[in-house]
């Protein structure tokens, strides 16, 4: 089975993210990392290629920072990686990305391309369903559990109020959730074996994308802190601490 | 003119979910033309409800085939619509089903999308916030109508504006091809009492509860208080202790209760970004440094076992 895995670098989740020039994320001397989220469709893609004999490629869109965050998904396992940078690329939205995903994706055969549900990037839920539409295949989104049958999958996705089991068949596009499977630890051989496999750049020309197809359709007009909601009281619990919140229940008229 | 439509999810009651009401407020006063598209069983039986908060026609289907598969339908049918009657800007609720639909449609269409929003101040502008909620940012939005934007639930509050809906039916000419992703079972899972979004008092437990069966705790407090929902943190889901449908944060459910009870929950950006609204807020935690202290009206700092247990006690005695 050919998996590919979208992932995505993003600023060290640890830090605090900064607003440089032409309010986008400020990049230059951040870490960057692979996003927490994408971990997740790492490790399923690397299952299902492990139980079917497949391989599986890493596809993603960044800066050529990105390669560290990258390769750390590799490190994981996997085959390959691609990179698509191209200056004409930074502030790209969605539409430009799913663009360049699909693009990328679809230079190849694939069965099945595994998104993290859970991403950073704002476009949760969307972003991996605009690239299924631009491939012409199937998608399912937020799957908690995945599994392989008949050479279709049968997945849980979420609902608001549980899951409904959902059948999809190949090729496809799915995201999932961060229950879906455990990700591994990247071993030291892991790591070192990360360095030899083939990593391919490719930059929006070599994807045959005009410049007019990745121009952002939003701009950012201003950008402002939030209002902020503040500190009330605070107390140390010394046994009195919950007839203060029932009192505090009682003001509040919900009990 | 400016055209505005919502796609409302409807139940197949013909209830229709509380968000395409708030979207329907909305935009009546960002267009002069407002319409719902409501695909799927029930479509027709919301029509007054829909009618009654904004919507001047609502496009229906009463096709089980919007039911039945995933999002490839929808935006089919979308997509025609909106050739034949090109509107200005088409509105959707950030929840499971209609996340899969915008994307999908945006594809086809080119358009741009902006998700995440929490307000939209013209028909060609939108705000989103980011960070966890710590920045506003305010986006122009370009290229071909419509303009498609997914906001999150509760962004406004629902109004009826007493108005009535004109049905047009609309054919499900959906190709056998685009018929993909099937729903082949559907599970609830959740706890008896009010729904989390709509429950006067939301008490929520994370990791700071030690274990899952201290969870209990949480259900019997909630039990206490009445009208109240359990809720919890990505940690604690993640972890296996509670189903996702209780997860409040930026993947999860956004809430906005009168009270909002946070137990053992440090606060991280992602789950205040989805309680931050709520109109007072309680936090118990160990830590006297968590940033959940940072938002809450009354916060102690101490052990939730012990806290919680005392605070059944507590509210069981007012209530005789």
């Amino acid at each position: 089975m050919k998996i590919v895995v979208l992932v995505k670098a993003v600023p060290n989740p640890t830090g605090t993210p900064e607003i440089g020039e032409g309010f986008r994320l400020k990049r230059e001397g951040v870490e960057l990392a692979l996003d927490p989220g994408d971990e997740y469709g790492v490790e399923l893609g690397l299952q299902l290629a492990e139980q079917t004999g497949g391989e599986v490629t890493y596809v993603s869109m960044g800066p050529a920072g990105a390669t560290a965050a990258v390769r750390r998904a590799l490190s994981m396992g996997g085959d390959r990686a691609v990179l698509v940078t191209d200056p004409a690329l930074a502030g790209a939205d969605a539409l430009a990305t799913a663009r360049v995903l699909a693009a990328a994706v679809g230079r190849q055969p694939f069965d099945l391309v595994i998104a993290g549900a859970e991403s950073t990037d704002g476009y949760t839920g969307t972003l991996p369903m605009a690239v299924a539409e631009l491939l012409g295949v199937a998608s399912a989104s937020f799957a908690r559990r995945v599994e392989l049958r008949d050479g279709a999958i049968r997945l849980e996705r979420q609902t608001a109020d549980g899951y409904d089991v959902v059948e999809c068949p190949l090729p496809a596009v799915l995201t999932v959730t961060a229950g879906v499977a455990s990700p591994r630890y990247p071993t030291l051989k892991g790591i070192m074996q990360a360095k030899q496999k083939p990593f391919e750049q490719l930059t929006v020309a070599d994807l045959g994308l005009s410049a007019e197809e990745v121009a952002a359709t939003q701009t950012v007009e201003r950008v402002d802190a939030a209002p902020e909601r503040g500190r009330g009281e605070l107390v140390q619990d010394a046994g009195d601490g919950a007839a203060r919140i029932a009192e505090f229940l009682a003001e509040a008229k919900v009990i | 003119m400016t055209t505005v439509w919502v796609y409302a999810e409807v139940g197949a009651d013909g209830r229709p979910e509380p968000t395409a009401l708030e979207l329907l407020t909305k935009a009546r006063s960002l267009g002069d033309a407002v319409a719902a598209v409501a695909l799927g069983p029930g479509a027709r039986a919301a029509a007054p409800a829909l009618g009654e908060h904004g919507a001047q026609t609502v496009y229906a289907s009463e096709d089980p085939v919007f039911a039945e598969f995933l999002a490839e339908p929808a935006a089919h049918v979308l997509a025609g619509l909106i050739a034949e009657h090109r509107p200005n800007l088409l509105l959707f609720a950030a929840t499971y089903d209609s996340r899969e639909v915008a994307g999908r449609l945006q594809a086809r269409l080119g358009a741009t999308l902006m998700a995440n929003a929490t307000d939209l101040p013209a028909p060609d502008r939108a705000v989103t916030q980011i960070f966890g909620g710590t920045r506003v940012v305010e986006v122009a939005l370009g290229g071909p109508d419509p303009k498609l934007v997914v906001v999150r639930p509760k962004s406004f509050a629902a109004e009826p504006s007493g108005g009535t809906a004109d049905v047009v039916e609309v054919a499900a000419d959906v190709p056998e091809g685009l018929r993909r992703a099937r729903r082949v079972e559907r599970h609830e899972e959740r706890a008896a009492g009010p729904k989390l979004e709509e429950a006067r008092v939301v008490v929520a437990g994370g990791r700071g509860l030690g274990d899952e069966a201290n969870f209990d705790l949480l259900r019997q407090l909630a039990d206490a208080i009445g009208n109240a929902a359990v809720g919890a943190s990505r940690a604690v889901v993640d972890a296996g202790w509670v189903p996702y449908a209780l997860q409040i944060g930026q993947t999860g459910k956004t809430v906005k209760p009168d009270v909002y009870i946070a137990v053992g929950i440090s606060g991280a950006i992602q789950h205040r970004v989805g309680m931050k609204e709520a109109k007072r807020i309680v936090a118990v935690n160990k830590d006297a440094d968590a940033p959940i202290f940072e938002i809450a009206d009354l916060g102690v700092v101490g052990d939730a076992l012990t806290v919680v247990p005392a605070l059944i006690e507590e509210v069981r005695r007012h209530r005789g």
